[in-house]
């Protein structure tokens, strides 16, 4: 799954696919300062997309083991929307997400050392070793947390949203969610509740085509788009495309901008797609749910290899740069992995510990 | 205030307002939310006069979607408030179980304890006047088998006010279970601040022939129960467990090793119910302490009907408690005290008139 260097930007625009009219002019606005982007955050987004690569490639690598004892689902090949989105947001902003979380909480700037002590359920672990790869939370960086119901964390989401304004304390919350939680009863009452209350919140939606090994169509109506559901409720909405991290960071610039400036929630939906299988390291073409053609199509469209050849192509990034990154990369998750692995379980009593606060 | 008592006397639901009222004044961070909070009923009177004394900021209405909501709640007390979060009837959680026992319950837990969910979630228990199959349940079973949630069941206004404080001050999500019949019992209540802290029992009653345990409505019962015994020269010790999640076991124990027998007394269904959990807890504790097999007093393994016909016969009496304690003793029977019962009586429909406390 390692991602070719020089991959072409065959088919991609850019720019957003679908806008709402409330929105236009804010996308119209930020895709126009698209090459205004400063080269240390385009070279920023790229080393952010090398972050997430290499940390799930390890994860990948070890997993097999056996050691790593808890279900994990990688989000190789959905990078850009995490990287994207998180560049944009400021401190001060809370994210909640789901069960396909590494690239959200390693974009927020969740501690790796805590993630891989988390995966090998040692008590350093972010979640102390309780809660595994769907449980990740790092709250120096106001990452709340993740949790594998489909839908569970959209309402706690827009609940931490209500609960700031409450207390006069500034921020956006951004919400990370797949298309299949778009189909549950909460999301509906999530979204209804935001758009009443006019919350500073963004949905994030990342269409990857599939809940687990469904595709869309038996799940959603193909004549009513994500987009329109929002649209329902009253809030603006737009459809983007999710593989290049530089068109995520801009409409997800423009959206924050405008959620910050109160003029309530958004929801964005990003087109982009899992190359592993649902849960687990390994490539999944064998069962047959989905085409070698579909797949080699948005392997095509890896997010680092369109921002390499993005950078290269503006003399922003040399094989040299990316090598010298690549190995501090390499150095930092060596020394984590290495402290996970020898790192103490947690104690007996700990079982016992904290069912109540 | 009324005639004859010496110390304040309010009704349950005057005291769960107050117990609201005084968390709300001493923090900030408290908010009601549920359907109705705010209206001119105030969920019974429960929540009347708290919108005007504290706003639309921290006494509001919500979407009908109690399991966003409950999200919501949880949310919210992520980042720092304490939601009071109000169900006029037990069942309006029911679609919120999501939230309630696969999110509150568990975030601090599975967080490896970074993050604290204080929420208190009052649900109410219908009973007659046709209330039905889905305007009745006590679930409070259910929810105490989910391990990071806390369970309260009062009898008492004092207990009532008490309870709500303790929770509303608590930093775990609390389930208030409020029985519709005690809303206006009344008996004193200390004015201000004061909590009953979650997880202790009360011998409500002291006696040396039998124990009975119950929780909530089914307390008022077993008092009655003990009275009716006391009638035929049978002392019964009443013990309120008052906290069903964590239970305090400590006074049952200590209780069953005195009386040797065991009555349980609870407002749900019987099978895989709350009163069996506490059988089994004496029988594994205190077996060689009992003279005779513990009894159970609960609803039939049927949903509630709604008809008084059928009703009448569904709920068990203060009759029923205190056969079992007398078939413990070898002194009645086997009658059914269901025999006695006009199916088309419309008193048992209603609450007891006949006693409105104090306990």
């Amino acid at each position: 799954m390692d991602c070719p260097r020089g991959a072409g930007l065959v088919g991609l625009s850019g720019a957003a696919v679908q806008d709402d009219a409330f929105h236009a002019e804010a996308v119209t606005a930020s895709a126009s300062r698209l090459r205004a982007l400063e080269p240390e955050l385009r070279r920023e987004l790229f080393a952010g997309l090398l972050r997430v690569r290499l940390v799930e490639d390890r994860i990948r690598k070890l997993y097999p083991e056996g050691d790593m004892r808890c279900p994990t689902h990688l989000s190789l090949g959905q990078e850009a929307v995490a990287v994207g989105l998180c560049a944009a947001l400021d401190g001060e902003d809370r994210l909640i997400s789901a069960h396909r979380s590494h690239a959200h909480y390693i974009a927020r700037g969740g501690s790796i050392p805590a993630m891989f002590a988390e995966l090998y359920g040692k008590s350093e672990g972010c979640a102390s070793g309780k809660g595994g790869s769907m449980h990740l939370i790092d709250l120096a960086v106001n990452f709340l947390g993740c949790v594998p119901i489909v839908g569970s964390t959209i309402p706690i989401g827009v609940g931490a949203a209500f609960g700031a304004r409450l207390q006069g304390k500034a921020g956006v919350t951004v919400i990370f969610f797949g298309d299949g939680a778009v189909e549950t009863g909460v999301f509906h009452e999530s979204v209804n509740f935001a758009s009443v209350h006019r919350l500073p919140v963004i949905f994030v939606c990342e269409n990857n085509l599939y809940s687990v090994n469904t595709p869309l169509a038996p799940r959603q109506p193909a004549w009513r788009s994500i987009v329109d559901l929002a649209r329902g409720h009253g809030i603006i909405a737009s459809q983007h495309d999710g593989q290049m991290v530089e068109a995520v960071y801009q409409v997800a610039a423009a959206t924050v901008a405008s959620v910050r400036a109160g003029q309530g929630p958004a929801l964005l939906e990003f087109m982009t797609y899992r190359w592993a299988e649902h849960c687990g390291p390994l490539g999944d073409l064998h069962l047959g749910y989905r085409s070698q053609q579909e797949f080699d199509g948005w392997v095509a469209r890896c997010p680092v290899a369109l921002q390499r050849a993005v950078l290269s192509s503006a003399g922003l990034l040399s094989e040299q740069r990316e090598a010298q990154m690549l190995a501090a990369l390499e150095a930092e998750i060596d020394a984590a992995v290495a402290a996970a692995r020898t790192a103490p379980f947690p104690a007996r009593d700990a079982l016992f510990a904290g069912v109540y606060a | 205030m009324r005639n004859g008592q010496h110390s304040r006397q309010l009704t349950y639901a005057e005291a769960l307002r107050e117990g609201i009222d005084v968390a709300m004044a001493r923090d900030a961070r408290v908010y009601v939310m549920g359907l109705g909070v705010p209206d001119p009923i105030g969920v019974f009177g429960t929540t009347r006069g708290l919108l005007e004394k504290y706003g639309g900021q921290r006494v509001f209405d919500m979407p009908v979607a109690e399991n966003a909501m409950s999200g919501v709640a949880l949310g919210s007390a992520l980042v720092g408030m304490r939601p009071v979060m109000t169900h006029m009837r037990l069942e309006f959680a029911m679609p919120a179980i999501d939230q309630i026992c696969n999110q509150a319950a568990k975030w601090h837990y599975m967080f490896g304890g970074r993050s604290r969910v204080p929420m208190t979630v009052r649900m109410i228990v219908g009973r007659g006047w046709g209330q039905g199959p889905q305007h009745s349940q006590s679930l409070h079973a259910w929810f105490s088998h989910i391990p990071g949630l806390k369970v309260v069941a009062p009898a008492t206004a004092h207990d009532a006010k008490g309870l709500m404080i303790a929770s509303i001050e608590d930093d775990n999500p609390v389930v208030f279970i409020e029985h519709r019949w005690l809303y206006n019992l009344h008996g004193p209540v200390p004015e201000g601040h004061y909590t009953v802290p979650l997880g202790s029992s009360r011998v409500v009653r002291a006696g040396r022939d039998v124990t009975i345990v119950a929780s909530s409505y089914a307390t008022l019962d077993a008092i009655k129960a003990a009275s009716l015994l006391a009638a035929c020269g049978v002392e019964a010790e009443v013990i309120d467990l008052r906290t069903l999640a964590p239970r305090d076991d400590a006074p049952v124990l200590e209780s069953v090793r005195k009386t040797g027998r065991l009555v349980v007394a609870d407002q749900g269904s019987a099978s895989c119910g709350y009163a069996g959990d506490v059988v089994a807890k004496v029988v594994e504790v205190a077996f060689d302490a009992l003279r005779a097999p513990p009894q159970r007093v609960t609803l039939p393994d049927v949903p509630t009907p709604t008809t008084r016909a059928l009703a009448n016969f569904y709920y068990p009496t203060p009759a029923h408690i205190a056969a079992a304690a007398r078939r413990l003793l070898g002194m009645a029977p086997a009658v059914d005290p269901f025999e006695a019962v006009d199916p088309a009586d419309k008193t048992l429909d209603v609450p007891d008139k006949s006693f409105t406390g104090p306990f």
